[in-house]
C-alpha cells in the first residue's frame, strides 16, 4: 500500500512537471547498432543513423526532402570551367572538444579521406580531388582533376563529414564533431547517448538528451513501442504492425521515402540471361504490386528504372516492363526457351528479400522460369554474390542515393557492359548547369529501362513509429539518418 | 583427492586445446570475409586491402592461430574487427548481464525444481504427483520465448509493471538491474524448473527403493525421515549434473529470450559477430565459453566426490 502511494505521488509530480516543462529527452528505437563511431571508415548505415547531422556534420549536408544545402560551407564559388570550388566556411564552429574548426580540418579530412591507405567506404566520391588547399582560417580551394557535376553532392554523404585530426585515433569509440549533439555514452549492445551541444553554431537543439537504444527483433520492436519503452522507432522492422500503431491514438506513423532502390539484380553475362530477350521476358514476368503486398504489407513505390520517384528528374518507366505472362512466355520463346530454363536466385537477409523473392519464384515459375532459392547471410552474400559473380538472380535494395552511376561500371556485380550508358555518365561529370544533368539524368534511366538490366521493382518505405506528441520527426530517408536537431516534445 | 583433482585438471587442459583448433578450424572455412562486409557494396580494392592488412587478415592461418593462442595465454583475447575494442572488455560488459542472469535463472529454478520433485516424489501416485507431473510436463513443452513474449504482453504492455525489455545497468541500482532481469530469468528458469524437478522426482523414487533406504525403513524410521536423511543426499549427483549443463546453457544459450528482451547479452554478442564475420569476437567468446563449460563440469566433479566419496577412489 505505502508503495502504491509513493507510485502515485510519483505519477502525479510526473503529471504536473509534464504540464509545466515538454520533455526534452527522447528514446529512439533502431533496429541495427553500429560497430564503431567514425562514419568515414565503415559502410554500416546505422553508423550515421546515430550520428549524421546529429554529431558530424560536412560542407554541405542533405536535407529531409533530398536537397543539398550548405553545412559546414556558408558559401561556395565555381569556376567557369567547374574544377575549382572555393568554400567559404561559417564562422565560429567549434568541435565539442572545445578546438575551433576551420580550413585545415577540412583539408585534413578531405585528404584524409583519399589517403593511399585510406579506410572509407565511399573512397569513389572523393577520386575527382586532385588538391586541397587551406587558402586562410576560413577559405577552402578544392581543385578537381576533372569537373563533377555531383561534387557538392557527395560531399553531403555521412562519409565525406569534417573531424578534427587530433580526435581521430579515438574516434571510433569517443566521436567529436561540430554537430547540435555531443556524443556521450554507448553501452555495447544496447545502447548510445547524446547530449545537445550547448556551444552549437547553429539553432541550438530542442531536445537535453536522446538515446539510441538498439533492438533487432521485430517482435520485441513492437513489444518496446507499445509498452512506450521508446518514444520512436526509426526504420521499424515490422511492417505488418503499423496498421495497429495507426489505430492507436498514442502513435503516429510515418511512411516517408528512402534512396533504395530494390531490385531483382541479374547477371547479364551469364546464359540466357546475356540476351536481352530473356530479361524483358522476366521483366514482364513480375507482378511488382503483388510483391509489395505480400512482402513489404503494401509499402513501397513501383519504380521501373533505377532512380528514386521523389526526385524531380524521375521518369515512371513502369509501363516499360508492365506485368504481362502472355508476352513473357511469348519472348521466351522467340528467345530460344519455350519450356523456360532453371537459374539460382540467392536471397541476403532482409526481409524484402527472403519474403520477396518466394514471390518472385512463384511469378517466374508461372512463365517456366524454375528458381533454385539459397538464403544467404550477408558475408556470404558479398562474397559469392557480389564480388564472386556466381548467381542468376537475387534481390536487394541499393540505399546508397542517386547511385544510378555503377550501372557504369562493367565490372560490378550485375555486369551491364554499355559503353553508350558510360558515355552518358562521362557527361553526366561534365555538365554542371541544371537542366543539362536533368536531360542526361531522364536519358540514363530510360537507356537501362530498354535494356533491362535489373528487374526494377519497387522503392523501398522509410517505415518509422513514434509517440504522437512528438514533432519535427523526419519521415523520409534521403541518406541514413536519423536527424534530432529539429526534433520537440508538443506539450 | 589431490590425485583425482590433478587427473581431472589435465583433462581440463587437454579438452581446451583441442577445442582451441576446433574453433579455430570451423571459423576458418565459414565463407565471407569482414573487411568486406564492413566496408559494404560501393568499397573500392585498394581500400578493402588497407582494411585487411589494418586487421592482421592477410597473415597466414598458423600465424593468426599461435598469434590467438598466445594472446589468450596471456590474457589478451584480441581486438573485435568490428567494434575495434578489445574482447575482453566487450566480453567483461557482456558478463555483468549473462552471469546475473544466468544465475538468477538457475536460482528460481532450482528453488521451484527442489520442492516440487521432493514433494512428487513424496506423494507418489497421489493427486500432487500427478499435478507436479502434469505442470511440468507443461513447461518442458512451452517453448520459452513465446512464454517470455506472453509476459512481456501481460506485463510489460497491459500491466505496465516491468519494462518490455532492455537492461537498466548496474549503475541503476542493485534492484533496477534486477528487476530488468527479472522477466526473461523467469522465462529462461521455467523450462529448467520442469525438467529439474522431473530428474529430482524420478532420482529420489530410484533411490527410495534401494536396500539402504528399506534397512533405514526397518530401523523404524518414518517414510518422510528416510527420504531427508538418507535417500535425498544420494539422490542428488543426476540432479547436479543436470544443474551444471543448464548452468552452461544459459550462459550461452540464451540467446533467444536475450533477443526478445532485447539484453546486451553474450549470446547476442556471439550473434552479432558472427553475422559481421568479426571472427576474433566469436573464437575468442566462444572459447571463454568452452573455459566456463569446462570449468563448471571440473567444479561439478569435485560435488560429486564431494557428496560421494565413492567416486574419489574410483576415478
Amino acid at each position: 500500500m505505502y508503495f502504491r502511494k509513493l507510485g502515485a505521488a510519483a505519477t502525479l509530480a510526473a503529471l504536473l512537471a509534464g504540464a509545466a516543462y515538454a520533455k526534452t529527452d527522447i528514446v529512439v528505437g533502431m533496429q541495427l547498432e553500429p560497430p564503431h563511431l567514425d562514419p568515414t571508415s565503415a559502410a554500416a548505415g546505422a553508423i550515421d543513423s546515430v550520428l549524421y547531422s546529429n554529431v558530424f556534420e560536412g560542407l554541405t549536408r542533405f536535407m529531409s526532402d533530398g536537397s543539398v544545402v550548405p553545412g559546414l560551407a556558408e558559401s561556395w564559388e565555381i569556376s567557369e570551367d567547374g574544377t575549382v570550388y572555393t568554400f567559404k566556411l561559417r564562422e565560429g564552429v567549434t568541435f565539442h572538444d572545445g578546438t575551433t574548426m576551420d580550413a585545415e580540418d577540412v583539408k585534413f579530412s578531405l585528404d584524409r579521406a583519399r589517403a593511399e591507405d585510406s579506410q572509407n567506404a565511399q573512397k569513389a566520391l572523393f577520386a575527382d580531388i586532385d588538391t586541397v588547399e587551406a587558402v586562410d582560417p576560413a577559405t577552402v580551394r578544392v581543385t578537381l582533376k576533372q569537373p563533377n557535376g555531383s561534387f557538392l553532392f557527395n560531399m553531403a554523404w555521412g562519409d565525406a563529414v569534417i573531424v578534427a585530426p587530433e580526435s581521430i585515433d579515438g574516434i571510433k569509440q569517443q566521436p567529436i564533431g561540430t554537430g547540435a549533439f555531443k556524443f556521450s555514452n554507448w553501452v555495447q549492445g544496447d545502447r548510445i547517448e547524446i547530449v545537445k551541444n550547448p556551444d552549437y553554431w547553429g539553432e541550438p537543439a530542442k531536445l537535453d538528451k536522446a538515446t539510441f537504444k538498439f533492438i533487432s527483433d521485430p517482435t520485441a520492436a513492437f513489444a518496446a513501442v507499445m509498452a512506450e519503452d521508446v518514444h520512436a522507432f526509426a526504420g521499424f522492422p515490422a511492417p505488418e504492425n503499423l496498421p495497429q500503431f495507426e489505430a492507436d491514438p498514442r502513435f503516429q506513423v510515418l511512411v516517408g521515402s528512402t534512396e533504395g532502390e530494390t531490385i531483382l539484380s541479374t547477371n547479364n553475362k551469364m546464359p540466357p540471361f546475356d540476351n536481352v530477350k530473356v530479361r524483358e521476358a522476366l521483366a514482364h514476368a513480375i507482378d511488382r504490386q503483388a510483391i509489395i503486398d505480400g512482402a513489404m504489407f503494401g509499402y513501397g513505390t513501383p519504380i521501373g528504372t533505377h532512380f528514386a520517384p521523389h526526385n524531380p528528374d524521375y521518369v515512371d518507366l513502369t509501363g516499360l516492363s508492365a506485368y504481362d505472362p502472355d508476352l513473357s512466355k511469348k519472348l521466351l520463346a522467340e528467345a530460344g526457351f519455350p519450356d523456360g530454363f532453371t537459374t539460382t536466385l540467392k536471397l541476403p537477409p532482409p526481409s524484402y528479400a527472403r519474403r520477396g523473392g518466394e514471390i518472385i519464384a512463384a511469378q517466374l515459375r508461372a512463365v517456366g522460369i524454375q528458381t533454385e532459392i539459397t538464403n544467404l547471410e550477408w558475408p556470404q552474400w558479398l562474397e559469392e554474390v557480389f564480388r564472386g559473380k556466381d548467381y542468376g538472380l537475387t534481390i536487394v535494395s541499393h540505399t546508397e542515393p542517386a547511385d544510378i552511376n555503377i550501372y557504369a561500371r562493367p565490372d560490378y556485380y550485375f555486369q551491364y557492359d554499355n559503353p553508350a550508358f558510360q558515355q552518358l555518365m562521362v557527361d553526366l561529370n561534365n555538365t554542371t548547369d541544371p537542366a543539362g544533368r536533368s536531360a542526361i539524368l531522364k536519358q540514363a534511366q530510360e537507356m537501362i529501362a530498354r535494356d533491362y538490366v535489373n528487374g526494377y521493382l519497387f522503392q523501398l518505405a522509410a517505415l518509422s513509429v513514434a509517440n504522437a506528441k512528438i514533432k519535427g520527426l523526419w519521415a523520409n530517408a534521403p541518406t541514413q539518418a536519423t536527424d534530432l536537431t529539429g526534433v520537440y516534445w508538443e506539450d | 583427492m589431490l590425485r583425482f583433482i590433478g587427473k581431472r585438471l589435465v583433462s581440463l587442459v587437454v579438452t581446451l586445446w583441442v577445442a582451441s583448433l576446433v574453433i579455430f578450424l570451423s571459423l576458418e572455412v565459414v565463407p565471407g570475409d569482414p573487411a568486406a562486409f564492413m566496408l559494404g557494396l560501393n568499397a573500392q580494392e585498394d581500400t578493402l586491402a588497407a582494411l585487411r592488412d589494418e586487421l592482421g587478415l592477410n597473415k597466414g592461418a598458423v600465424e593468426r592461430y599461435v598469434d590467438w593462442v598466445g594472446g589468450m595465454l596471456v590474457g589478451d583475447f584480441g581486438t573485435s574487427y568490428t567494434y575495434r575494442t578489445p574482447v575482453a572488455q566487450m566480453v567483461l560488459d557482456r558478463v555483468q548481464v549473462s552471469l546475473p542472469l544466468a544465475l538468477y535463472a538457475l536460482t528460481l529454478s532450482t528453488l521451484i525444481a527442489f520442492p516440487a520433485g521432493i514433494w512428487a516424489a513424496a506423494r507418489r501416485g497421489k493427486p500432487a504427483d500427478i499435478a507436479v507431473m502434469g505442470v511440468t510436463q507443461l513447461g518442458v513443452a512451452i517453448p520459452n520465448f513465446w512464454f517470455a513474449m506472453l509476459m512481456v504482453l501481460v506485463f510489460a504492455i497491459n500491466l505496465r509493471w516491468f519494462n518490455a525489455g532492455g537492461f537498466a545497468g548496474w549503475d541503476a541500482g542493485f534492484f533496477a538491474a534486477m528487476k530488468s532481469l527479472t522477466l526473461p530469468a523467469i522465462a529462461l528458469a521455467l523450462p529448467q524448473a520442469s525438467i529439474l524437478a522431473r530428474v529430482m522426482r524420478s532420482s529420489l523414487l530410484d533411490t527410495l527403493n534401494e536396500d539402504f533406504v528399506r534397512t533405514a525403513r526397518a530401523k523404524g524410521l518414518t517414510r518422510g525421515q528416510a527420504l531427508w536423511r538418507h535417500a535425498l543426499r544420494n539422490a542428488m549427483i543426476p540432479v547436479l549434473t543436470i544443474i551444471g549443463l543448464q548452468f552452461a546453457f544459459l550462459m550461452a544459450g540464451a540467446i533467444i529470450i536475450e533477443n526478445v528482451f532485447f539484453l546486451p547479452g553474450l549470446g547476442r554478442l556471439v550473434f552479432q559477430a558472427i553475422s559481421a564475420r568479426d571472427l576474433i569476437v566469436v573464437e575468442s567468446v566462444v572459447m571463454l565459453l568452452v573455459f566456463a563449460v569446462v570449468l563448471v563440469n571440473f567444479l561439478v566433479d569435485l560435488a560429486y566426490a564431494a557428496v560421494d566419496p565413492r567416486l574419489r577412489g574410483r576415478r
